[in-house]
Protein backbone atom coordinates (compact mmCIF):
# COMPACT_ATOMS: atom_id res chain seq x y z
CA UNK A 1 0.00 0.00 0.00
CA UNK A 2 1.01 3.30 -1.00
CA UNK A 3 1.19 5.73 1.87
CA UNK A 4 1.15 9.26 -0.49
CA UNK A 5 -0.63 12.11 1.16
CA UNK A 6 -3.06 12.26 -1.53
CA UNK A 7 -6.29 10.31 -0.24
CA UNK A 8 -7.57 8.77 -3.86
CA UNK A 9 -4.26 8.06 -5.21
CA UNK A 10 -4.99 4.42 -5.73
CA UNK A 11 -7.96 4.10 -2.91
CA UNK A 12 -10.76 5.44 -5.60
CA UNK A 13 -9.58 5.39 -9.16
CA UNK A 14 -12.06 7.81 -10.93
CA UNK A 15 -14.15 6.42 -14.14
CA UNK A 16 -12.36 6.92 -17.22
CA UNK A 17 -14.47 9.60 -18.04
CA UNK A 18 -14.88 11.48 -14.92
CA UNK A 19 -11.79 14.88 -15.04
CA UNK A 20 -9.96 16.20 -12.11
CA UNK A 21 -12.86 18.92 -11.34
CA UNK A 22 -15.32 16.35 -11.67
CA UNK A 23 -13.71 14.65 -8.52
CA UNK A 24 -13.40 17.55 -6.93
CA UNK A 25 -16.68 18.34 -7.37
CA UNK A 26 -17.95 14.61 -6.29
CA UNK A 27 -15.61 14.85 -3.15
CA UNK A 28 -17.31 18.48 -2.06
CA UNK A 29 -20.90 16.84 -2.46
CA UNK A 30 -20.11 13.52 -0.93
CA UNK A 31 -18.65 15.19 1.77
CA UNK A 32 -21.45 17.55 2.86
CA UNK A 33 -24.33 14.85 1.92
CA UNK A 34 -21.99 12.94 4.78
CA UNK A 35 -21.43 15.61 6.91
CA UNK A 36 -25.63 16.17 6.84
CA UNK A 37 -25.15 13.11 8.68
CA UNK A 38 -23.33 14.49 11.12
CA UNK A 39 -26.55 17.06 11.72
CA UNK A 40 -29.17 14.44 11.56
CA UNK A 41 -27.62 12.49 14.04
CA UNK A 42 -27.43 15.88 16.37
CA UNK A 43 -31.18 16.01 15.64
CA UNK A 44 -32.07 12.86 16.38
CA UNK A 45 -30.13 12.20 19.91
CA UNK A 46 -29.36 15.96 21.08
CA UNK A 47 -27.51 14.83 24.01
CA UNK A 48 -24.87 15.06 21.32
CA UNK A 49 -24.50 18.26 21.74
CA UNK A 50 -24.18 18.40 26.05
CA UNK A 51 -20.39 19.00 25.79
CA UNK A 52 -20.42 22.35 23.32
CA UNK A 53 -23.63 23.49 24.60
CA UNK A 54 -24.40 22.88 28.39
CA UNK A 55 -20.86 21.69 29.70
CA UNK A 56 -19.47 25.17 28.56
CA UNK A 57 -22.12 26.87 30.16
CA UNK A 58 -21.63 24.57 33.76
CA UNK A 59 -17.73 25.62 33.36
CA UNK A 60 -18.51 28.96 33.04
CA UNK A 61 -20.62 29.40 35.98
CA UNK A 62 -18.55 27.13 37.87
CA UNK A 63 -14.89 29.24 37.24
CA UNK A 64 -16.78 32.84 37.20
CA UNK A 65 -18.61 32.33 40.42
CA UNK A 66 -16.72 29.79 42.00
CA UNK A 67 -13.29 30.23 41.77
CA UNK A 68 -13.47 34.02 40.09
CA UNK A 69 -13.46 36.28 43.16
CA UNK A 70 -10.71 34.14 45.04
CA UNK A 71 -8.88 34.08 41.28
CA UNK A 72 -9.24 37.80 40.50
CA UNK A 73 -10.84 39.94 43.04
CA UNK A 74 -14.18 40.28 41.01
CA UNK A 75 -15.92 37.80 39.19
CA UNK A 76 -16.69 40.05 36.35
CA UNK A 77 -12.59 40.62 35.95
CA UNK A 78 -12.54 36.35 36.15
CA UNK A 79 -15.38 36.73 33.52
CA UNK A 80 -13.66 38.43 30.97
CA UNK A 81 -10.50 37.12 31.68
CA UNK A 82 -11.81 33.35 31.87
CA UNK A 83 -14.60 33.48 28.43
CA UNK A 84 -11.69 33.22 25.56
CA UNK A 85 -10.19 30.11 27.53
CA UNK A 86 -13.52 28.31 27.75
CA UNK A 87 -14.00 28.81 24.52
CA UNK A 88 -10.61 27.57 23.66
CA UNK A 89 -11.17 24.44 26.21
CA UNK A 90 -14.75 23.56 24.90
CA UNK A 91 -13.40 23.53 21.55
CA UNK A 92 -10.16 21.35 22.52
CA UNK A 93 -12.13 19.14 23.73
CA UNK A 94 -14.90 18.58 21.47
CA UNK A 95 -11.67 18.11 18.93
CA UNK A 96 -11.57 14.63 20.35
CA UNK A 97 -15.54 13.59 18.94
CA UNK A 98 -13.95 13.10 15.54
CA UNK A 99 -12.04 10.14 16.18
CA UNK A 100 -14.47 8.34 18.55
CA UNK A 101 -17.07 9.07 16.00
CA UNK A 102 -14.40 7.52 13.05
CA UNK A 103 -13.88 4.59 15.29
CA UNK A 104 -17.43 4.16 16.12
CA UNK A 105 -18.20 3.97 12.47
CA UNK A 106 -15.26 1.52 11.44
CA UNK A 107 -15.96 -0.98 14.27
CA UNK A 108 -19.89 -0.80 13.99
CA UNK A 109 -19.28 -1.60 9.78
CA UNK A 110 -21.01 1.93 8.35
CA UNK A 111 -17.19 2.45 6.86
CA UNK A 112 -17.60 -0.52 5.09
CA UNK A 113 -20.95 0.51 3.84
CA UNK A 114 -19.30 4.33 2.91
CA UNK A 115 -16.67 2.24 1.14
CA UNK A 116 -18.56 -0.18 -1.00
CA UNK A 117 -20.28 2.97 -2.27
CA UNK A 118 -18.93 4.93 -5.42
CA UNK A 119 -17.80 7.89 -3.50
CA UNK A 120 -14.40 9.14 -2.65
CA UNK A 121 -12.36 7.29 -0.08
CA UNK A 122 -11.89 10.82 1.82
CA UNK A 123 -15.65 11.58 1.41
CA UNK A 124 -16.06 10.30 4.93
CA UNK A 125 -13.32 12.13 6.39
CA UNK A 126 -13.99 15.32 5.05
CA UNK A 127 -17.55 15.27 5.70
CA UNK A 128 -16.75 13.84 9.75
CA UNK A 129 -14.64 16.92 9.74
CA UNK A 130 -17.16 19.45 8.09
CA UNK A 131 -19.94 18.03 10.60
CA UNK A 132 -17.58 18.63 13.78
CA UNK A 133 -16.91 22.34 12.60
CA UNK A 134 -21.19 22.41 12.89
CA UNK A 135 -20.11 21.41 16.52
CA UNK A 136 -17.36 24.11 17.09
CA UNK A 137 -19.55 26.71 15.94
CA UNK A 138 -22.43 25.80 18.27
CA UNK A 139 -20.03 25.39 21.17
CA UNK A 140 -18.59 29.01 20.22
CA UNK A 141 -22.17 30.68 19.66
CA UNK A 142 -23.32 29.11 23.33
CA UNK A 143 -20.96 30.51 24.94
CA UNK A 144 -20.30 33.88 23.80
CA UNK A 145 -24.08 34.43 24.23
CA UNK A 146 -24.08 33.01 27.58
CA UNK A 147 -20.78 35.35 28.15
CA UNK A 148 -22.89 38.08 26.82
CA UNK A 149 -25.85 37.41 29.14
CA UNK A 150 -23.87 37.60 32.12
CA UNK A 151 -21.81 40.48 31.68
CA UNK A 152 -19.22 39.59 29.09
CA UNK A 153 -18.29 42.02 26.41
CA UNK A 154 -15.93 42.47 23.50
CA UNK A 155 -13.51 45.29 24.25
CA UNK A 156 -11.84 45.70 20.66
CA UNK A 157 -14.25 45.33 17.37
CA UNK A 158 -16.83 42.56 16.15
CA UNK A 159 -14.01 41.79 13.30
CA UNK A 160 -11.42 41.76 15.23
CA UNK A 161 -13.16 39.31 17.87
CA UNK A 162 -14.52 37.26 14.63
CA UNK A 163 -10.96 36.75 13.95
CA UNK A 164 -10.62 35.37 17.75
CA UNK A 165 -13.30 32.81 17.25
CA UNK A 166 -12.00 31.94 13.47
CA UNK A 167 -8.26 31.15 15.08
CA UNK A 168 -9.69 28.67 17.65
CA UNK A 169 -11.87 27.06 14.53
CA UNK A 170 -8.74 26.72 12.70
CA UNK A 171 -6.20 25.12 15.62
CA UNK A 172 -9.33 23.00 16.65
CA UNK A 173 -9.70 21.95 13.12
CA UNK A 174 -5.81 21.03 13.45
CA UNK A 175 -6.04 18.99 16.34
CA UNK A 176 -9.22 17.03 14.35
CA UNK A 177 -6.12 15.58 12.84
CA UNK A 178 -4.44 14.54 16.18
CA UNK A 179 -7.79 13.00 17.02
CA UNK A 180 -7.85 10.97 13.57
CA UNK A 181 -4.98 9.53 14.42
CA UNK A 182 -6.05 8.15 18.00
CA UNK A 183 -9.30 7.33 16.37
CA UNK A 184 -7.69 5.07 13.60
CA UNK A 185 -4.65 3.21 16.42
CA UNK A 186 -6.88 2.84 19.45
CA UNK A 187 -8.92 -0.50 19.18
CA UNK A 188 -12.14 1.03 20.86
CA UNK A 189 -14.32 3.97 21.18
CA UNK A 190 -13.26 3.85 24.63
CA UNK A 191 -9.77 3.83 24.37
CA UNK A 192 -9.87 7.07 22.11
CA UNK A 193 -11.56 9.32 25.03
CA UNK A 194 -9.16 7.67 27.33
CA UNK A 195 -6.09 8.95 25.46
CA UNK A 196 -7.68 11.37 24.21
CA UNK A 197 -8.62 13.56 27.82
CA UNK A 198 -5.17 12.09 29.11
CA UNK A 199 -3.67 14.67 26.32
CA UNK A 200 -6.31 17.27 26.58
CA UNK A 201 -6.13 17.88 30.44
CA UNK A 202 -1.88 19.00 30.49
CA UNK A 203 -2.71 21.27 27.33
CA UNK A 204 -6.20 23.12 28.78
CA UNK A 205 -5.39 23.41 32.20
CA UNK A 206 -1.62 23.84 31.96
CA UNK A 207 -2.13 26.89 29.90
CA UNK A 208 -2.51 30.77 30.80
CA UNK A 209 -6.28 29.45 30.30
CA UNK A 210 -7.17 29.57 34.06
CA UNK A 211 -4.54 31.25 36.00
CA UNK A 212 -1.84 33.98 35.13
CA UNK A 213 1.42 32.04 34.24
CA UNK A 214 3.68 34.58 36.85
CA UNK A 215 1.69 32.49 39.73
CA UNK A 216 2.88 29.03 38.84
CA UNK A 217 6.10 27.20 39.66
CA UNK A 218 8.92 27.56 37.52
CA UNK A 219 9.15 23.75 36.39
CA UNK A 220 5.23 24.06 35.23
CA UNK A 221 6.17 28.17 34.04
CA UNK A 222 8.52 26.32 31.21
CA UNK A 223 5.52 23.91 30.24
CA UNK A 224 3.46 26.69 29.91
CA UNK A 225 5.08 28.88 27.78
CA UNK A 226 6.04 25.92 25.14
CA UNK A 227 2.18 24.95 25.15
CA UNK A 228 0.72 25.84 21.76
CA UNK A 229 -2.80 26.39 24.05
CA UNK A 230 -1.27 29.13 25.85
CA UNK A 231 -0.07 30.97 22.79
CA UNK A 232 -3.82 30.34 21.45
CA UNK A 233 -5.47 31.83 24.66
CA UNK A 234 -3.21 34.80 24.83
CA UNK A 235 -4.38 35.70 20.81
CA UNK A 236 -7.75 35.16 21.95
CA UNK A 237 -7.67 37.39 24.82
CA UNK A 238 -5.89 39.64 22.77
CA UNK A 239 -8.17 39.92 19.74
CA UNK A 240 -11.33 40.16 21.86
CA UNK A 241 -10.23 42.15 24.71
CA UNK A 242 -7.53 43.96 23.37
CA UNK A 243 -3.38 43.86 24.11
CA UNK A 244 -0.83 42.07 22.36
CA UNK A 245 -2.13 40.05 19.58
CA UNK A 246 0.52 39.87 16.48
CA UNK A 247 2.87 37.11 18.27
CA UNK A 248 0.66 35.45 19.72
CA UNK A 249 -1.42 35.14 16.76
CA UNK A 250 1.37 33.89 14.56
CA UNK A 251 2.49 31.92 17.03
CA UNK A 252 -0.61 29.90 17.11
CA UNK A 253 -0.99 30.03 13.23
CA UNK A 254 2.30 28.21 13.16
CA UNK A 255 1.56 25.65 15.85
CA UNK A 256 -1.57 24.90 14.20
CA UNK A 257 0.13 24.36 11.03
CA UNK A 258 2.83 22.58 12.39
CA UNK A 259 0.27 19.72 14.06
CA UNK A 260 -1.31 19.95 11.02
CA UNK A 261 1.57 19.35 8.84
CA UNK A 262 2.90 16.20 11.08
CA UNK A 263 -0.34 14.68 11.97
CA UNK A 264 -2.29 14.91 8.71
CA UNK A 265 0.13 12.51 7.09
CA UNK A 266 0.06 10.45 9.78
CA UNK A 267 -3.58 10.01 10.31
CA UNK A 268 -4.31 9.89 6.49
CA UNK A 269 -1.99 6.86 6.42
CA UNK A 270 -3.65 5.45 9.79
CA UNK A 271 -7.08 6.23 8.08
CA UNK A 272 -6.04 4.30 4.60
CA UNK A 273 -4.24 1.21 6.97
CA UNK A 274 -7.57 1.00 8.97
CA UNK A 275 -10.29 1.46 6.34
CA UNK B 1 -23.73 -17.29 -20.00
CA UNK B 2 -21.10 -14.88 -18.94
CA UNK B 3 -19.73 -14.71 -15.11
CA UNK B 4 -21.30 -11.81 -13.31
CA UNK B 5 -17.80 -11.77 -11.30
CA UNK B 6 -14.59 -13.83 -11.27
CA UNK B 7 -11.95 -13.85 -8.77
CA UNK B 8 -8.46 -15.85 -9.89
CA UNK B 9 -5.47 -16.82 -7.55
CA UNK B 10 -6.12 -14.82 -4.55
CA UNK B 11 -3.67 -14.19 -1.66
CA UNK B 12 -3.75 -11.83 1.31
CA UNK B 13 -1.85 -11.82 3.63
CA UNK B 14 -1.88 -10.21 7.61
CA UNK B 15 1.66 -9.84 8.80
CA UNK B 16 2.46 -13.37 9.14
CA UNK B 17 -1.29 -14.87 8.77
CA UNK B 18 -2.47 -15.71 5.10
CA UNK B 19 -6.13 -15.22 5.09
CA UNK B 20 -6.51 -16.23 1.70
CA UNK B 21 -3.45 -18.76 -0.27
CA UNK B 22 -5.26 -18.62 -3.61
CA UNK B 23 -8.22 -18.88 -3.98
CA UNK B 24 -10.66 -19.10 -7.61
CA UNK B 25 -14.83 -17.80 -7.32
CA UNK B 26 -16.78 -17.05 -9.54
CA UNK B 27 -20.86 -17.09 -10.55
CA UNK B 28 -22.66 -16.72 -13.65
CA UNK B 29 -25.02 -14.21 -13.88
CA UNK B 30 -28.31 -14.69 -12.07
CA UNK B 31 -27.43 -17.57 -9.72
CA UNK B 32 -25.79 -17.87 -6.16
CA UNK B 33 -22.56 -18.88 -5.13
CA UNK B 34 -22.54 -19.96 -1.63
CA UNK B 35 -18.98 -19.75 0.04
CA UNK B 36 -18.59 -22.33 2.89
CA UNK B 37 -16.08 -22.85 5.45
CA UNK B 38 -15.68 -22.20 8.87
CA UNK B 39 -14.72 -19.09 11.11
CA UNK B 40 -11.81 -17.55 9.87
CA UNK B 41 -11.18 -19.70 6.34
CA UNK B 42 -11.09 -16.67 4.86
CA UNK B 43 -14.52 -15.73 3.26
CA UNK B 44 -15.06 -12.72 4.44
CA UNK B 45 -11.81 -11.63 2.91
CA UNK B 46 -12.52 -12.96 -0.08
CA UNK B 47 -15.91 -10.80 -0.18
CA UNK B 48 -13.56 -7.98 0.86
CA UNK B 49 -11.35 -8.06 -2.03
CA UNK B 50 -14.88 -8.23 -4.60
CA UNK B 51 -16.28 -5.33 -3.08
CA UNK B 52 -13.38 -3.08 -3.38
CA UNK B 53 -12.90 -3.13 0.17
CA UNK B 54 -9.73 -4.60 0.21
CA UNK B 55 -6.66 -5.20 -2.14
CA UNK B 56 -5.22 -8.58 -2.90
CA UNK B 57 -1.72 -9.49 -2.60
CA UNK B 58 -2.17 -11.26 -5.40
CA UNK B 59 -4.10 -12.51 -8.40
CA UNK B 60 -7.02 -10.54 -9.82
CA UNK B 61 -11.31 -10.34 -9.71
CA UNK B 62 -13.12 -8.33 -11.86
CA UNK B 63 -16.94 -7.91 -11.74
CA UNK B 64 -19.18 -7.38 -14.78
CA UNK B 65 -15.63 -7.46 -16.21
CA UNK B 66 -14.42 -4.27 -14.35
CA UNK B 67 -11.17 -4.65 -12.69
CA UNK B 68 -12.08 -4.44 -8.49
CA UNK B 69 -9.11 -2.39 -8.17
CA UNK B 70 -8.34 -0.13 -11.58
CA UNK B 71 -12.32 0.27 -11.92
CA UNK B 72 -13.30 -0.01 -8.50
CA UNK B 73 -15.88 3.10 -8.87
CA UNK B 74 -17.68 1.49 -11.48
CA UNK B 75 -17.66 -2.06 -9.92
CA UNK B 76 -19.09 0.05 -6.67
CA UNK B 77 -21.92 1.20 -8.92
CA UNK B 78 -22.68 -2.43 -9.52
CA UNK B 79 -22.84 -4.03 -6.25
CA UNK B 80 -24.55 -3.76 -3.07
CA UNK B 81 -23.06 -5.71 0.63
CA UNK B 82 -24.27 -6.67 3.44
CA UNK B 83 -23.12 -8.23 6.70
CA UNK B 84 -21.36 -8.25 9.70
CA UNK B 85 -18.81 -5.95 7.74
CA UNK B 86 -21.21 -3.68 6.33
CA UNK B 87 -23.61 -2.39 8.23
CA UNK B 88 -26.53 1.00 8.47
CA UNK B 89 -26.07 3.98 11.25
CA UNK B 90 -27.56 3.00 14.32
CA UNK B 91 -28.08 6.28 15.76
CA UNK B 92 -30.03 7.10 11.83
CA UNK B 93 -33.65 6.28 11.60
CA UNK B 94 -33.91 3.09 8.92
CA UNK B 95 -35.56 5.71 6.18
CA UNK B 96 -32.67 8.04 6.97
CA UNK B 97 -29.74 5.07 6.99
CA UNK B 98 -31.65 4.74 2.94
CA UNK B 99 -31.80 8.27 1.96
CA UNK B 100 -28.31 8.41 2.84
CA UNK B 101 -27.18 5.85 0.75
CA UNK B 102 -29.55 6.80 -1.87
CA UNK B 103 -28.39 10.67 -1.80
CA UNK B 104 -24.75 9.07 -1.93
CA UNK B 105 -25.55 6.82 -4.79
CA UNK B 106 -26.25 10.83 -6.69
CA UNK B 107 -30.35 10.05 -6.46
CA UNK B 108 -31.59 13.16 -5.84
CA UNK B 109 -33.61 13.99 -2.49
CA UNK B 110 -36.99 13.10 -3.78
CA UNK B 111 -35.69 10.32 -6.04
CA UNK B 112 -33.57 8.82 -3.09
CA UNK B 113 -36.68 9.25 -0.33
CA UNK B 114 -38.84 7.40 -3.22
CA UNK B 115 -36.41 4.55 -3.46
CA UNK B 116 -36.09 4.15 0.57
CA UNK B 117 -39.64 4.04 0.82
CA UNK B 118 -40.18 1.43 -1.72
CA UNK B 119 -37.75 -0.64 -0.20
CA UNK B 120 -38.51 -0.11 3.07
CA UNK B 121 -42.26 -1.37 2.24
CA UNK B 122 -41.29 -4.29 0.30
CA UNK B 123 -38.70 -5.23 3.21
CA UNK B 124 -41.92 -5.23 5.85
CA UNK B 125 -40.09 -2.00 7.65
CA UNK B 126 -42.49 0.79 6.77
CA UNK B 127 -44.26 1.09 10.04
CA UNK B 128 -40.50 1.27 11.95
CA UNK B 129 -39.47 3.60 9.06
CA UNK B 130 -39.01 6.20 11.37
CA UNK B 131 -37.95 4.73 14.49
CA UNK B 132 -34.04 4.47 14.94
CA UNK B 133 -32.17 1.71 13.32
CA UNK B 134 -30.75 0.79 16.83
CA UNK B 135 -33.97 -0.28 18.40
CA UNK B 136 -34.80 -2.68 15.43
CA UNK B 137 -34.75 -6.36 16.53
CA UNK B 138 -32.81 -9.15 14.67
CA UNK B 139 -34.04 -9.52 11.73
CA UNK B 140 -35.83 -6.21 11.31
CA UNK B 141 -31.88 -5.32 11.44
CA UNK B 142 -31.16 -7.58 8.97
CA UNK B 143 -33.99 -6.82 6.49
CA UNK B 144 -32.88 -3.23 6.83
CA UNK B 145 -28.88 -4.18 5.86
CA UNK B 146 -30.52 -5.82 3.01
CA UNK B 147 -32.20 -3.37 1.61
CA UNK B 148 -29.52 -0.81 1.74
CA UNK B 149 -27.60 -2.86 -0.31
CA UNK B 150 -30.11 -2.67 -2.34
CA UNK B 151 -30.79 1.04 -2.98
CA UNK B 152 -28.43 1.05 -6.03
CA UNK B 153 -29.95 -1.75 -7.64
CA UNK B 154 -26.72 -3.30 -7.90
CA UNK B 155 -26.55 -6.32 -10.46
CA UNK B 156 -24.26 -8.49 -7.73
CA UNK B 157 -24.85 -8.69 -4.40
CA UNK B 158 -22.49 -9.72 -1.12
CA UNK B 159 -24.18 -11.46 1.70
CA UNK B 160 -21.50 -11.81 4.40
CA UNK B 161 -23.59 -14.32 6.96
CA UNK B 162 -26.54 -12.97 6.49
CA UNK B 163 -28.42 -15.08 8.99
CA UNK B 164 -25.49 -15.49 11.67
CA UNK B 165 -27.34 -15.00 15.25
CA UNK B 166 -30.74 -15.51 13.81
CA UNK B 167 -33.12 -17.58 15.23
CA UNK B 168 -34.55 -20.37 12.43
CA UNK B 169 -37.80 -18.71 11.57
CA UNK B 170 -35.82 -15.69 11.07
CA UNK B 171 -33.94 -17.12 8.88
CA UNK B 172 -36.28 -18.62 6.79
CA UNK B 173 -37.45 -15.00 5.85
CA UNK B 174 -34.28 -13.85 4.93
CA UNK B 175 -33.83 -16.69 2.44
CA UNK B 176 -36.87 -15.90 1.25
CA UNK B 177 -36.08 -12.63 0.32
CA UNK B 178 -32.74 -13.69 -0.74
CA UNK B 179 -34.73 -15.95 -3.16
CA UNK B 180 -36.69 -12.80 -4.44
CA UNK B 181 -33.23 -11.08 -5.55
CA UNK B 182 -32.24 -14.31 -7.40
CA UNK B 183 -35.67 -13.97 -9.52
CA UNK B 184 -35.11 -10.27 -10.46
CA UNK B 185 -32.30 -11.48 -12.01
CA UNK B 186 -29.33 -10.70 -9.36
CA UNK B 187 -26.33 -12.75 -8.61
CA UNK B 188 -25.38 -13.45 -4.95
CA UNK B 189 -22.19 -14.41 -3.02
CA UNK B 190 -23.36 -16.10 -0.12
CA UNK B 191 -20.90 -16.86 2.69
CA UNK B 192 -21.81 -18.99 5.60
CA UNK B 193 -20.96 -21.43 8.49
CA UNK B 194 -23.82 -23.28 7.60
CA UNK B 195 -24.39 -26.00 5.22
CA UNK B 196 -27.64 -26.22 5.77
CA UNK B 197 -28.36 -22.31 4.20
CA UNK B 198 -25.61 -23.20 1.32
CA UNK B 199 -27.84 -25.92 0.27
CA UNK B 200 -31.07 -24.47 0.61
CA UNK B 201 -29.54 -21.19 -1.40
CA UNK B 202 -26.53 -22.00 -3.39
CA UNK B 203 -26.35 -22.84 -7.25
CA UNK B 204 -23.03 -23.90 -6.52
CA UNK B 205 -20.95 -24.00 -3.74
CA UNK B 206 -17.14 -23.11 -3.21
CA UNK B 207 -15.61 -24.59 0.15
CA UNK B 208 -13.09 -22.44 1.84
CA UNK B 209 -10.69 -23.80 4.36
CA UNK B 210 -7.56 -22.32 5.97
CA UNK B 211 -7.54 -19.54 3.28
CA UNK B 212 -7.63 -22.25 0.21
CA UNK B 213 -10.56 -23.74 -2.12
CA UNK B 214 -11.04 -27.60 -1.22
CA UNK B 215 -14.17 -28.46 -3.13
CA UNK B 216 -15.99 -26.82 -5.57
CA UNK B 217 -19.60 -27.61 -7.48
CA UNK B 218 -23.27 -28.30 -6.70
CA UNK B 219 -24.41 -29.03 -3.58
CA UNK B 220 -25.21 -32.45 -5.37
CA UNK B 221 -22.16 -32.73 -6.75
CA UNK B 222 -20.73 -32.48 -3.97
CA UNK B 223 -22.60 -34.71 -1.32
CA UNK B 224 -21.92 -37.07 -4.42
CA UNK B 225 -17.99 -36.61 -4.58
CA UNK B 226 -18.01 -37.60 -0.94
CA UNK B 227 -18.94 -41.13 -1.54
CA UNK B 228 -21.66 -41.12 -3.67
CA UNK B 229 -25.27 -42.74 -2.32
CA UNK B 230 -25.78 -44.52 0.71
CA UNK B 231 -28.78 -47.54 0.65
CA UNK B 232 -30.66 -48.22 3.78
CA UNK B 233 -32.90 -51.09 4.21
CA UNK B 234 -34.92 -52.25 7.67
CA UNK B 235 -36.79 -55.45 7.32
CA UNK B 236 -39.74 -55.69 9.06
CA UNK B 237 -38.53 -58.31 10.91
CA UNK B 238 -35.32 -58.78 12.66
CA UNK B 239 -34.84 -62.14 12.02
CA UNK B 240 -34.03 -61.10 8.30
CA UNK B 241 -31.15 -59.11 9.28
CA UNK B 242 -28.63 -61.62 7.97
CA UNK B 243 -30.12 -62.27 4.87
CA UNK B 244 -30.36 -59.04 4.29
CA UNK B 245 -26.98 -57.85 4.98
CA UNK B 246 -25.76 -60.64 2.70
CA UNK B 247 -27.71 -59.58 0.00
CA UNK B 248 -26.89 -56.45 0.17
CA UNK B 249 -22.98 -56.92 -0.13
CA UNK B 250 -23.56 -59.14 -2.54
CA UNK B 251 -25.43 -55.82 -4.57
CA UNK B 252 -22.84 -53.45 -3.27
CA UNK B 253 -19.78 -55.31 -3.29
CA UNK B 254 -18.80 -53.87 -0.16
CA UNK B 255 -19.05 -54.45 3.52
CA UNK B 256 -22.68 -53.60 5.18
CA UNK B 257 -22.75 -51.31 7.95
CA UNK B 258 -25.93 -50.77 10.68
CA UNK B 259 -26.03 -47.57 11.83
CA UNK B 260 -29.11 -48.56 13.97
CA UNK B 261 -31.06 -50.95 15.69
CA UNK B 262 -32.56 -53.18 13.01
CA UNK B 263 -31.33 -50.97 9.90
CA UNK B 264 -28.39 -51.56 7.64
CA UNK B 265 -26.46 -49.48 4.82
CA UNK B 266 -24.01 -49.78 2.62
CA UNK B 267 -22.59 -47.50 0.33
CA UNK B 268 -24.00 -48.29 -3.70
CA UNK B 269 -22.00 -46.83 -6.54
CA UNK B 270 -25.83 -46.11 -8.65
CA UNK B 271 -29.36 -45.88 -8.70
CA UNK B 272 -29.16 -49.24 -9.95
CA UNK B 273 -28.57 -50.84 -6.55
CA UNK B 274 -31.39 -49.88 -5.39
CA UNK B 275 -33.75 -51.77 -8.38
CA UNK B 276 -31.55 -54.98 -7.93
CA UNK B 277 -31.91 -54.92 -3.81
CA UNK B 278 -35.97 -54.41 -4.24
CA UNK B 279 -35.71 -57.42 -7.16
CA UNK B 280 -33.97 -59.62 -4.68
CA UNK B 281 -35.62 -59.06 -1.24
CA UNK B 282 -39.06 -59.57 -3.33
CA UNK B 283 -37.61 -63.00 -4.32
CA UNK B 284 -36.31 -63.72 -1.48
CA UNK B 285 -39.79 -62.93 0.40
CA UNK B 286 -38.61 -60.56 2.98
CA UNK B 287 -41.00 -57.34 3.88
CA UNK B 288 -39.32 -54.19 4.36
CA UNK B 289 -39.91 -51.08 6.32
CA UNK B 290 -38.06 -48.41 5.04
CA UNK B 291 -35.91 -48.78 2.16
CA UNK B 292 -34.16 -45.56 0.83
CA UNK B 293 -31.32 -44.12 -0.65
CA UNK B 294 -29.60 -40.96 0.22
CA UNK B 295 -27.27 -38.90 -0.44
CA UNK B 296 -24.68 -37.62 2.09
CA UNK B 297 -25.56 -34.79 3.99
CA UNK B 298 -23.40 -30.92 3.27
CA UNK B 299 -22.59 -31.64 6.85
CA UNK B 300 -20.72 -35.10 6.15
CA UNK B 301 -19.42 -33.87 3.16
CA UNK B 302 -18.12 -30.96 4.74
CA UNK B 303 -16.27 -33.44 7.60
CA UNK B 304 -15.28 -35.75 4.71
CA UNK B 305 -13.87 -32.83 2.78
CA UNK B 306 -12.16 -31.00 5.57
CA UNK B 307 -12.06 -33.48 8.49
CA UNK B 308 -13.99 -31.47 10.96
CA UNK B 309 -17.33 -30.57 11.67
CA UNK B 310 -18.22 -27.41 9.78
CA UNK B 311 -20.30 -24.83 12.78
CA UNK B 312 -22.49 -25.80 15.30
CA UNK B 313 -26.21 -26.30 14.67
CA UNK B 314 -27.38 -22.43 13.15
CA UNK B 315 -30.50 -22.95 15.99
CA UNK B 316 -27.88 -23.15 18.20
CA UNK B 317 -25.94 -20.18 17.67
CA UNK B 318 -26.06 -17.21 19.78
CA UNK B 319 -28.87 -15.25 19.01
CA UNK B 320 -29.29 -11.79 18.33
CA UNK B 321 -31.53 -10.30 20.66
CA UNK B 322 -35.14 -9.99 19.54
CA UNK B 323 -37.55 -6.93 20.53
Amino acid sequence: MTTTLSLDATGVPTAPTSTDSGHAFSLIRHSLILAGRAVTKIKRSPEQLIDVTLQPIIFTVLFVYLFGGAISGSQHNYLEYVLPALMVQTVVFASLSIGVNLNTDIDKGVFDRFRSLPIPRSAPLVGAVLGDIVRFVTSIVVLMSFGYVIGFRIHTNPVSALLGCLLVLVFALSLSWVAVLIGMLARTAGTVQGIGFLLMFPLTFGSSMFVPVKTMPGWLQAWVKVNPVTHLVDAVRGLMLGGDTGWPVTQSLLWAIGITAVFAPLAVRAYRRRT
Amino acid sequence: MSNAFEAHGLVKRFGATTALAGVDLAAPEGTVLGVLGPNGAGKTTAVRILATLLRADEGHATVAGLDVVRQAAAVRRRIGLTGQYASVDEDLTGLENLILIGRLLDLNRQDARARALHLLGQFDLGEAKDRLAKTYSGGMRRRLDLSASLVGRPSVIYLDEPTTGLDPGKREDVWQLIRRLVEDGTTVLLTTQYLEEADALADEISVIDHGKLIAHGTPAELKHRVGGQTLEVRPTNREDLAAVGALLTQVANRPVESPGRGVLSVPVESDAALTAVVRRLDDAGIAVTELSLRLPSLDEAFFALTGRRAAEDPAEAPKESAA
